[in-house]
Order: structure tokens, then sequence, then C-alpha cells
């Protein structure tokens, strides 16, 4: 809680302060900090899929691997990757420039740019869709291995963070065009952002560590 | 759902008539008696007409202190349950030697076991900690409320909800057999077909998520409220341990829903984590589980330390010795309670230099640990130890903890954890903890902060007597447990060979009985005062001559709390208040903000509770919609703007004015 009353300890000969006599309305002084730790157990959320990836990521079980898919060619398609790696980076910078317009305060610009990032975020969820029909259909199913069961409920525990993602920012845009960006709002709008940024770093990572490191093996 | 599971009735799934253990006698006479309380209990609630005002105030209230108290009362019950495993467990044990199998077949012995577990730990130790957190925490440090109330109330029900899980699987199917942390292959889909592991998997799941959304609010509540001239080194010990355990929960409980969570898609989808085959491997979810298991460790025994640092200090008329210390032990064991997980099982084999880093790290905990008992010992020397029953609690508490920690110590040693890996010496060890340290701290935060939260003391006798029995019934219980694990009992054993050894499980059995009494001495003492509330009255507020913010206010604190927000110059502030000639001011109150209750956190967990009840018996439909239901609701609360009000300047006088009335009249 912030105050700017002077206080006074009482040790100069003057009365102590044992109380304040003027405060502010307190709403929504800890929603940022609550979003922050809320993240920090996502984070470590995340941490633990990767740590199993780490662990049973390479048990093939004669199965599909990264580089061999049972057909002749590589299970990750690296370009399909690449697409959705752009996507989730622009919907970042997107994400962003909607905030400067939550910061002014600017409803319609905002939702614009907001809807760019569902959009993005659209995209990339067919690309996965896409990916997972794919690796459906060459039979490389959560059931095949350990190194698929742990793959995909990696990616797919990530793009269901995109779809609540989705499902957040349309709610925002709803309550923005009912109360426009007040307090409440501009503090979900920024929770928002927070979140959407988490997912884009969560994905680099998920680029680096299976798609990247898998191909490399 | 794997391959050759056989199609399930659309709305039914697997739920039959079979499901109902009627053919037990033992669970039929439970049914019975568990039915007519409730039936009792309902028609009670009716007659008074109390629905309505058990409504508006308590279920749906965002009152921090309502909502520790509910946690407290759904713990007290529970423990009842949890108690009356334990004492199931103990019979048998006695029993079946001699070519007898006792009176508990495998099944349902293994059940016991389990839901003694699981009860014990999620549904008692951690409602009780959190509740007395979510009590106690704002009071202390001069908040009114906590950062996020609505939350606070849907974590609480989270965790109640889950609770009721548990005991519906008590009456409708059956309950894991898979131990309280679950470890596959057992509790896999090959092992464990049944419904009981996906009861454990989701009441698990649910308690856990209410958890840490309770974690997140009370971290956030400590950081952001507290009161002017409160820096963190002026917190009371009490707030600094749940400083470190609510970071605790937000750090570690991931790793349990992670866990839970992989071994659920292994059961429902038949994916390959933990399974022995297609490349699974159990140790994963041994190391997932106990990454959490063992930071939940501290998270209960942290409070309970916090616990005894005010008991210590206010009942020894001094201020805490070593205020200091006993923060950076906190904090230490916070952390390096994070880095010693794989000694419960260091008979994985991860060779000498794995074993003997995390060996090394469990026995450094021992340090901070001593630093702490050390302070209790020095704040009591040369002090006026009165011996309330709370003090008597910690110094109950320091005896059998020493125990406790030194034979952690011993397990510490990886070379003689193989030997006492899975014995009966490590059931003697932890519950020695749980008890010794959990238990007696929460029995004791509760007979100190009762006359706060209702306004008149608990009757000190029954609770001296509670004292007595808990102690020696715990020390006749579990000394001859560790002596016949020492000798190389397994524990979760239900028929023995050796004859030689039935005199020991006797014992066990009759301590176990005496610590009963210790039970049935604190309802005793929690209904002997409530009939006796007028002549317990406490009108000061600060029956203890106590030292901290929360003995500042009335008796039980009105919704606001505080009628102005303190300031804060000393870590003993009430202390500091009182000799500096703190005077109650009686005029100039203004409107105080405070949140408005919501109904949102209970609908939210009911449908959860559904919706964990339809996947455990695969009721696909029932489950969609209770899914889209969850996000209706919870989608459409945040709608609602209107989430807090004023409560008027004349009607904070007037509570005022009313306090004051009472002071004059005690005179």
């Amino acid at each position: 809680m912030t105050t700017t009353t002077t206080i006074s300890h009482g040790k100069g000969g003057e009365a102590p302060v044992f109380h304040v006599t003027d405060e502010p309305d307190h709403d929504g002084h800890s929603t940022v900090i609550g979003f922050w730790m809320f993240l920090m157990s996502d984070v470590l959320l995340f941490a633990g899929l990767f740590a199993i990836y780490a662990w049973l990521g390479g048990h093939y079980a004669n199965g599909p691997a990264p580089l061999d898919d049972g057909h002749g060619s590589p299970l990750f398609h690296l370009p399909i990757v690449a697409v959705n790696t752009v996507l989730m980076l622009l919907s970042s910078f997107t994400c962003a420039i909607g905030m400067v317009e939550v910061r002014q305060r600017h409803v319609g610009p905002a939702l614009k740019w907001f809807g760019v990032t569902a959009l993005l975020g659209l995209g990339f969820l067919y690309n996965q869709v896409t990916e997972y029909g794919h690796l459906a259909e060459i039979g490389a199913t959560y059931q095949t291995s350990a190194f698929l069961s742990c793959f995909i409920t990696l990616i797919i525990t990530h793009s269901l963070h995109v779809v609540g993602g989705v499902i957040w920012v349309a709610v925002l845009a709803v309550q923005a065009l009912l109360h426009g960006f007040n307090d409440a709002n501009e503090r979900r709008a920024v929770c928002f952002s927070m979140f959407w940024n988490f997912l884009d770093i969560t994905w680099v990572c998920v680029f680096i560590f299976v798609y990247l490191m898998g191909l490399l093996k | 759902m794997s391959p050759d599971t056989p199609p399930v009735d659309p709305i039914f799934g697997r739920l039959t008539l079979d499901a109902i253990p009627y053919q037990e006698p033992i669970l039929l006479a439970t049914f019975i008696v568990v039915a007519l309380a409730g039936v009792v209990v309902v028609g009670a609630l009716t007659y008074f007409r109390l629905w309505g005002y058990l409504w508006r105030e308590w279920i749906t209230s965002v009152d921090h202190k309502r909502i520790g108290i509910m946690y407290v009362v759904l713990a007290i019950i529970m423990l009842v349950r949890g108690f009356a495993d334990a004492i199931m467990m103990r019979l048998q044990q006695a029993m079946a030697f001699n070519g007898s199998e006792g009176y508990l077949p495998a099944h349902h012995y293994d059940q016991i076991f389990t839901a003694h577990g699981v009860i014990m730990i999620f549904f008692v130790a951690t409602p009780l900690i959190v509740g007395v957190m979510n009590f106690v925490v704002p009071l202390q440090i001069g908040a009114r409320d906590v950062s996020f109330p609505y939350l606070n109330n849907l974590g609480f029900w989270l965790t109640a909800v889950a609770a009721i899980l548990v005991n519906i699987s008590l009456f409708v199917g059956e309950f894991s057999q898979g131990g309280w942390v679950g470890e596959p292959p057992l509790t896999g889909l090959t092992a464990s077909p049944g419904v009981g592991v996906d009861y454990y998997l989701w009441a698990l799941q649910i308690s856990g998520l209410g958890t840490i959304i309770g974690g997140i609010n009370l971290l956030a509540t400590i950081i952001k409220m507290r009161a002017p001239g409160m820096g963190f080194m002026q917190m009371p010990v009490f707030c600094w341990t749940s400083l470190c355990v609510n970071a605790l929960i937000v750090l570690s409980f991931p790793f349990l829903t992670i866990a839970i969570t992989l071994l659920t898609l292994d059961r429902l989808f038949g994916m390959h984590f933990f399974t022995t085959d297609f490349g699974g491997n159990p140790m994963a979810y041994v190391n997932l589980v106990w990454i959490w298991g063992h930071p939940e460790v501290y998270i209960l025994i942290l409070p309970a330390l916090g616990v005894y640092s005010e008991v210590a200090a206010v009942f020894s008329g001094k201020r805490l010795f070593g205020y200091t210390s006993m923060v950076y032990a906190t904090v230490s064991i916070t952390v390096i309670g994070f880095v010693v997980w794989l000694h419960h099982f260091f008979t994985m084999g991860s060779g000498a230099s794995v074993n003997g880093f995390f060996g090394l790290m469990t026995a450094l905990i021992a340090i901070p640990t001593g630093v702490k008992v050390y302070n209790w010992l020095f704040t009591m020397y040369r002090g006026r130890v009165r011996f309330e029953v709370p003090m008597m609690w910690t110094v109950s508490f320091m005896i059998t903890f020493l125990l406790g920690g030194l034979t952690g110590v011993l397990c510490s040693i990886p070379a003689a954890d193989f030997q006492l890996h899975n014995s009966l010496f490590l059931v003697g060890h932890f519950h020695n903890v749980a008890i010794g340290a959990i238990v007696f701290a929460m029995l004791a935060a509760i007979d100190y902060w009762f006359p706060k939260a209702f306004g008149f003391k608990l009757e000190p006798f029954w609770g001296k007597l509670s004292v007595w029995f808990w102690t020696v019934g715990f020390f006749v219980a579990f000394l001859p447990i560790y002596a016949v694990g020492l000798m190389g009992v397994t524990r979760r054993t239900r028929v023995f060979d050796d004859p030689s050894l039935q005199i020991y499980f006797v014992i066990a059995a009759i301590g176990a009985f005496i610590a009963l009494l210790g039970v049935v001495f604190f309802l005793v003492q929690l209904f002997v005062s409530i009939r006796n509330r007028e002549k317990l009255r406490d009108l000061t507020g600060d029956p203890w001559n106590a030292r901290t913010l929360e003995w500042s206010t009335s008796s039980p604190p009105p919704d606001y709390n505080f009628a102005f927000t303190p300031v804060v110059h000393d870590v003993d502030a009430w202390t500091d208040m009182k000799e500096r000639g703190y005077t109650r001011p009686t005029d100039g109150f203004k409107a105080i903000h405070m949140p408005r209750n919501t109904s949102t956190g209970i609908i939210l967990s009911v449908l959860t509770l559904i919706f964990a009840f339809a996947i455990i018996w695969y009721m696909w439909l029932v489950a969609a919609v209770s899914f889209a239901l969850i996000l209706v609701v919870g989608i459409g609360h945040t709608f609602n703007y209107n989430r807090s009000f004023h409560i008027p300047a004349d009607v904070v006088a007037r509570t005022e004015s009313e306090r004051t009335r009472l002071l004059a009249q005690q005179g």
C-alpha cells in the first residue's frame, strides 16, 4: 500500500503516529503482481513438460523420430514451424502496439491491433491443427511412443494456451466496447499482453529445444 | 481412453449400480451413519432457517476471516475421517498375526492407507495451515482484506469439493490403492484399471488448483498490503513463514499438476509417460511428484514453526529471541527445501555423487531448523513463562520434534536409507514431524487465535488434557513403530508372519487410542467452551497480552478489521503501541472500501466437482456440458464490474462506539 503520509516515529519527542487517517480506495493494486505470480507458476508447468521431454523425448520405441517418420521423410517440418514462429513473433509485436493504444485509451485502434493479434494466433492454430492431422495420418499418435506422448502433450498444452488467449482477447474486446478501457479493462489488457508475450517466449523455447535440437540429433 | 476399452453408456459412462459397495458391511454401516448425520444437519439447518444466513454470511463470503474459519472447520471434519482410517489400520496390524488375516480384506486395507495419507496431507494439514494463514496474516499486517478476495473464496471451495470427491469415493466405486503419492506403474491403467486412482488424481488436481490460487492470493497480499511502516524486517515471524510458504506453493504445486496430469493422460488416452512399455518411465513420475512433494513438507511445517514463534514470545512475555536469524533460517529452509527431493528414492540408484549431494542438502536443513529451536529456548530463558494451552503445545512440540528431526537426519544418510527406505522407521519419522510439529502447531494456533475469531477463550482444562493425551499417545504409538521399522518391517503391510512382532503393534494400537482421546478432548473442549462462552468471554480483544497487530482490534474483529489502518514502528507493533500510550481513536471515522460477496466461487467449484466426477466415470456428455458451463460462469463473472462497496462512516462509528461501550463496561 502506498501512502504519502509522513510517519512520525515519536523518537524525537513528538507524538508517535499509530494510524493513517486518510487513505485511497485500493482496487486492483495487486492485479499485475498477482498475474506475474500466475505466469511464474505457468512457466514452471512448462518447465515440467520440457524436463519430461528432455528425459523421455529420445524414447522412440521403434516408432517415428524427428528425422524419420517411418515413411522416409522427417517428422518435423521446419518450414511450417518457421512460419508459425514468425506468426507468433509478429503477434507479440501487434499486441505491443495494441497496448500502446490501450494506454491512451483508444478503443478502436487498440481493438484493431488486438484483432490482428488474434488472427495471427488463429493462423498459428490452423497450422498446428494441420500438423496434428498429418501426424495422425502417418500413424504417429500419442499412443505410439513416449517421445510422441511428450511431444504432442507439450505442443497441445501450448496450443491450448493460445486458444485461451484468443478467447480472452475476444471477451476483452466485448468488454472494451461496453465500457472502454477503464481502469479494470486496462489492467486486463496489461495481463493479456503479459500472457501473450509469455506464449510467444514459450513457443521460442519449443522451437529451439524441440524442433531445432531434434533435427540436429 | 485406450482402444480396447469397451464402449460406455453415453450418459452414465461406466457407472452402474455395482459401483455401490453395499456388500461390504463396514462401508454400509459408515454410509448409514453419514447419511443419518447428513439428514440431521440438513434438517436442523432447515428447521432453524439457517440456509439464507449460511449462504449470505459464509458460503458466498469473501471475508478472509470467515474463509479461514471455513478452512479450519473443513480440516477438523476431515481429521475425524483420517483418524478413523488410522485407528482401522492400527487394529488390523495388531490383529493380523498367527495365521489371522485381520478384519480388513486387502482391497479395503490398501484403500484405507491411501485415503489416510491423502486426507491427512491434502484435507487436514493443508486446509489447517491455509485457514490459519488466511485468518491471521491480513490481521497481522494491518490489512482489511486480501489482494484477491474472490479468488480466496474460489480457492476454498475448490479444496472443499475435492474433499467431497474423496468422500464420494467411499460410497460410489472405490478409492486409490496406490499410496498417498500414487506412484506408477502400480497406479497405471494396467495395474489399476478401476476408478480408484481416477478419484485420487482428480481430487488432487482440484485441491492443488485451489491451493495455487490461495498461494498467489496470500503472496500478493503480504507483498502489497502491509501497513505503512511495516517493512519486510518488521513483519511478525508468522507472516515471514507465510510469505515463504506461499512462495513454495506457487513454485512447487505446478510440478504436482504436471505429474498427475500426465498420469491422467496415461490412464485416459493410453499415452506412455509412466508406463513400462513404449519408452515410458515410471521414475519420471516419482521425480516430478517429489519435486513437489518435498517442498510440500516445508509448506506444512514452516507455518507451524511460525505459530510456535508467536506463541513462545507471547507466553514468555518477551520479544522473540533472534528475530533476524529466525527470518534467515526460514528463508534457508525454503531454498534448500527445493534441492532435497531425491532423498525420497535414494534406492533409485542415481550413483554416489547424486545421492551424496541430496543427502548432504537434506542434512543441511537441520542447521536452520536447529537455529529455530535454540531461538525458542532462548526466548523462554528468563522469561515469565505462562503455561497456557498454546504454550504447552509448544513445549510438547520442542521435545517431540527434536526426536523427529534427529531421525530425519539419520534417514538423510544414503547408506542408512537403503535399509530404512520403505520401512516403518520412515513412517515413524514422518509421523513424528507431522504430528509433533504440524498437528501440535495447528492445535496451538486454534487455541491461541480462537478468542480473536469468536470473542471467547477455549476452556483450558480440556485443552491441557488434549495436550497430554496427544503427546503420550504419540510416543506410545510410534516408538514401537520406530523399533520394528529398524528391524526391517516394511510399511503398508497387512498381515505378518513373525508372531514376536505382535506386541509392538498391540502397543502401537493402544497409543493410537490414547491419541484418539486427545482428539476427543479437543472436540469436547470446543463443545464445553461454546456452552460456557459467556463465562469465557473476552472484551479486551487482547486476552493473552500479546504483541502483534491482530490483538489491537476487537474480538471478533469487525468486517473491516481496523477502523483506521495502523502505522507500524516495531516488529512487536502492538506491544510498542501499548508501551507508548496508544489511545484508541473514537471519532473521525470514514467510509471504508470493501469487497462484495460473490456466489461465483461455489458455483464454479460445484461445476468442477460434476466435471471431475463425470470424467472419472467416463460420462463424456456430462463432462462436456459441465466444462462448457464452467467457461460460461467463469467468463460471465468477468462482466461484473461492481465488486466493491463502502461501509458508510456512520456504520463504522456505530460499531466502534459499541466497542467503546463494552470496554468501558469492563473497566
